[in-house]
């Protein structure tokens, strides 16, 4: 890759070809506050909090919507700039609540973040009141429109992440809000509950419904299938209480569906959870050990020729653990009859 | 294979029509017209015709301009001038038609003009204050011919600018634009050919080429009378361009509301699609283009050429940073050429007669020609062209025929809602490019509407600001929540309830909203409160609260 010089404040960084100025600040350490960013999404520029000052280059630019160059000089803060983005905070804080506190996005917030980097500590404008019904239809999250800063975070993640496009902005100027298709609630919706909108809203706007702060995490593996998404388990307690992606994973980058992202510290705090393989006995199932449960499906088997038996083979295995039922299916049993639940 | 025999045949036709051998009529059935009631009076000639049993034809035309005499029609008798006639009605038609055409009375009385001389106690229309001081490129045809006629447009000169066109190489006619200096006639001013160039440069295929005719400034109808009056001086300039640049595809992005507009557009693209001038190898050439018509679904920001794109694509109609230009990436990512409707209208001419022809008129950085809806308090309203670096107060005076009922001019609005108002102070100014932006307009698509002594400037920056916060895309915080804002700050001074360090505070969100939005939309959005606060500060001091101002004078 093509990789370059250029300033941000005084600073020699090093910045690679396909690289905004945001992400090449960013990358190097430099916080410029933003609000409609996301790495994984195309850039937008509707915030305006990015904006720098580029010699050459006339007025402010978004950092985020301009390639950095070889040789750029770049300035993230000055009398001026600073006091253009308190303005456009000020606005956009005049269309949002302050009862942070009890705001489901505390703590997580970004916009608390960069306000609390802009020393902003005024209200000045009229601040509008806004009484949007919460959707509260879908059984993982919510949709508050009250306290969303239409940064288009939730729309283009639908769009250009998942490719569901569930949701899309509707009406205009300051009337524009999150919309389904209709404007149907979202459980009645296309939405498929993967979340993905919820963990790029930047504020309090789209929230799980319970999402207590873990103490711990831990990397691991989703068992769900057999993708093997990369996650982090969140404890607390002993418990698992939140799920999140892992960036760093391969064959997710952060991205999860609903099962891995929603389902489950349930399943494995479960009362009727399965931990030991069970056997019939006397026609009701009891718990046995592995060797007793694998010697007596050994035993089985031998029985029937072939021909007679068949082997169903589960999504939520790994592809490895598949591969192997397959050998073992077509050179131990010794027949082709191996299918998947997937295809069912 | 050419249009020669095609241009003989159409001369001879037009001919026909200026030395008739039997009477023509001409009905100004423009949308301006239709609003004045010509539909009634176009029933009420064919009524008399056949009352009085007179044989002419009767013909359909676009807008003179000349607004403030809607319905006008215009009447050709064999060896006759062509006489215009005014304020037609339905009820005066009939008597008209016998007067003139079977009793050679010309009824001055209800005349405006006759075309290029004076007739029997009638002005030469081309004398008359309102058209002397015009100089027609762009609206050449408008109102004279029959624009669902392509051979009335080829008999005047239509399609030689292309024919000649194709005879050169690509790059010389990109420098006779640039030579010609003519910039982009949407408002921005930005020089045509180099735009042109920079499309042409660009590897990336294929190429698209648009026509920006979303004209949505309030009181602005310049792009729309000119596509009813003249489609094919539009269709041939996209002709032109797209051969220079290498364009295979191109759109005429027009909003839904412009339905006349529509429909001779089509008229017009049937024209071509029949006498090859669009689809595979026109003419002969090996140059294969078409076009297509996108309607807009009324925003006002799809005329903002990013947001314009998007909308031709599908997607929702928001603006985008640029870099990338639309000549490098437009329209799909690919490399695109964007005008608008009169900077298209301008391109034959310059082809046809030359750069050296069109870069007479005008000032040094501002070439040609610009039109104007002049509207508001001024005695002659209408649609006029005029050279650039003509004053405001000539515009106002001389061709508007100065203010209503002899009160006094306060400003005079230009550039639409993304514009300014100029006091009274100002009208020595030139209008062109610079000079406007330099006074704190801009010159826009074209909108131009006088205030008088009565008109609040307060109320006239409402107008617009709210019109442009109703159009606000929001996608980007600044326009969206800012003109808001302003908004109701500005309700305050109304209201006579203003603080009184308001007035800096809409100067300072202004200045932020202009520095901070993302399109030109936005950056211009708070001009008509900035220019009122700059000229008429007295009258946004007059509404802050008394009792405000008495507590600020006992502190």
């Amino acid at each position: 890759m093509e990789t370059f010089k250029l300033k941000i404040d005084d600073r020699q960084i090093n910045a690679g070809g396909g690289d905004t100025v945001l992400q090449a600040a960013l990358k190097a350490g430099i916080y410029i506050p933003n609000l409609c960013y996301d790495p994984r999404l195309a850039p937008y520029g509707g915030c305006r909090m990015c904006i720098v000052e580029i010699e050459g280059t006339r007025g402010f630019p978004a950092a985020c919507t301009t390639r950095a160059s070889d040789g750029m000089v770049v300035k993230t803060y000055g009398p001026q700039l600073d006091r253009l983005r308190l303005d456009t905070l000020e606005l956009l804080l005049s269309d949002h609540p302050t009862d942070c506190l009890t705001c489901p996005g505390n703590q997580r917030c970004e916009l608390q973040k960069v306000a609390s980097f802009l020393g902003y500590n005024q209200r000045s404008l009229k601040p509008r009141k806004s009484d949007h019904p919460i959707d509260d239809s879908n059984p993982f999250f919510n949709l508050d429109r009250n306290y969303c800063v239409l940064c288009a975070r939730c729309v283009r993640t639908c769009d250009e992440v998942t490719g569901i496009n569930a949701i899309e902005l509707i009406n205009r100027g300051d009337e524009s809000r999150v919309s389904t298709f209709a404007g149907s609630r979202l459980a009645e919706s296309e939405c498929r509950s993967c979340g993905e909108c919820m963990v790029s809203c930047p504020v309090g706007a789209i929230h799980a419904k319970n999402s207590p702060v873990a103490t711990e995490e831990t990397a691991t593996i989703c068992p769900y299938c057999g993708v093997g998404c990369g996650i982090y388990l969140g404890t607390r307690q002993g418990k698992i209480v939140s799920v999140r992606g892992n960036e760093a994973s391969p064959s997710n980058r952060g991205s999860l569906c609903v099962k891995g992202r929603f389902g489950i510290n349930e399943f494995v705090h479960h009362s009727e959870r399965l931990k030991s393989p069970r056997v019939k006995k006397e026609g009701g199932f009891e718990s046995a050990e592995w060797e007793e449960a694998l010697r007596i499906a050994g035993d089985k088997l031998s029985g029937y020729k072939p021909e007679e038996v068949a082997v169903i083979a589960s999504a939520k295995a790994t592809n490895e653990d598949n591969y192997v039922l397959q050998k073992f299916t077509r050179a131990v049993l010794g027949t082709n009859n191996i299918d998947h639940c997937a295809r069912l | 294979m050419g249009l020669n025999s095609l241009r003989k045949e159409s001369i001879h036709e037009w001919n026909e029509v200026l030395n008739p051998s039997r009477p023509q009529i001409f009905v100004g059935m423009s949308t301006c017209g239709e609003a004045s009631g010509v539909v009634a009076v176009n029933k009420a000639i064919q009524d008399g015709l056949e009352e009085h049993g007179i044989d002419a034809v009767v013909n359909k035309t676009g807008c003179l301009g000349i607004c403030y005499c809607e319905p006008l029609v215009d009447i050709i008798k064999p060896g006759k001038p062509r006489i215009s006639y005014r304020s037609v009605e339905k009820t005066n038609v009939s008597g008209l038609l016998k007067d003139y055409i079977l009793d050679d009375n010309p009824r001055p009385d209800l005349a405006l003009g006759a075309w290029g001389q004076e007739f029997k106690g009638i002005p030469d229309l081309f004398e008359l204050d309102f058209m002397k001081f015009q100089v027609r490129i762009a609206l050449r045809n408008a109102g004279v011919i029959n624009p669902e006629n392509f051979s009335h447009y080829l008999a005047r000169g239509g399609y030689q600018g292309f024919e000649k066109a194709l005879d050169m190489d690509p790059e010389e006619i990109i420098a006779e634009i640039e030579k010609a200096g003519l910039r982009g006639r949407g408002g921005a001013g930005f020089p045509t050919g180099m735009k042109w160039k920079l499309c042409r440069k660009s590897r990336n295929f294929p190429k698209y080429l648009i026509c920006n005719a979303d004209e949505g400034d309030p009181g602005a109808f310049m792009d729309r009378s000119l596509l009813e009056s003249d489609p094919h001086s539009v269709l041939e300039g996209m002709l032109i361009g797209a051969y220079a640049i290498g364009c295979s595809r191109g759109f005429i992005y027009i909003r839904a509301e412009y339905p006349l507009a529509i429909k001779r557009l089509k008229i017009a693209l049937e024209h071509m699609k029949r006498h090859h001038l669009l689809g595979e190898n026109i003419l002969g050439s090996g140059f294969s283009f078409d076009i297509e018509i996108r309607e807009g679904a009324g925003a006002f920001v799809c005329g903002e050429e990013t947001a314009l794109m998007k909308s031709i694509e599908g997607q929702r109609g928001t603006p985008y940073s640029r870099p990338p230009f639309p000549a490098q990436a437009g329209l799909w990512g690919k490399p695109t050429n964007i005008n608008n409707v009169e900077t298209w209208a301008n391109v034959p001419v310059i082809l046809e007669k030359g750069a050296g022809w069109f870069n007479r008129h005008g000032t040094e950085k501002s070439k040609g020609t610009k039109t104007f809806a002049l509207a508001g308090k001024v005695n002659n309203t209408g649609l006029i062209e005029v050279p650039m670096g003509m004053t405001l107060e000539k515009i106002v005076y001389a061709i508007g025929g100065g203010v209503c009922d002899g009160k006094e001019l306060k400003a005079v609005q230009t550039g639409g809602p993304a514009g300014g108002c100029l006091p009274l102070a100002k009208l020595g100014l030139t209008v062109d490019y610079e000079s406007l932006a330099e006074a704190g307009s801009i010159m826009g698509s074209g909108g131009m509407i006088v205030l008088d002594e009565d008109d609040s400037m307060l109320e006239t920056a409402r107008y617009f600001l709210a019109f442009i916060q109703e159009e606000s895309c929001g996608k980007c915080v600044p326009c969206r929540t800012g003109t808001r804002q302003m908004l109701a700050i500005l309700d305050t001074f109304i209201k006579g309830r203003g603080k009184p360090q308001d007035i800096e505070t809409l100067l300072s969100l202004g200045d932020s909203i202009k520095k901070t939005s993302l399109c030109g939309l936005g950056q211009a959005a708070p001009n008509p409160v900035l220019t009122t606060i700059n000229y008429f500060r007295g009258e946004y001091e007059k509404g802050i609260n008394p009792k405000l101002l008495r507590a600020k004078a006992h502190q």
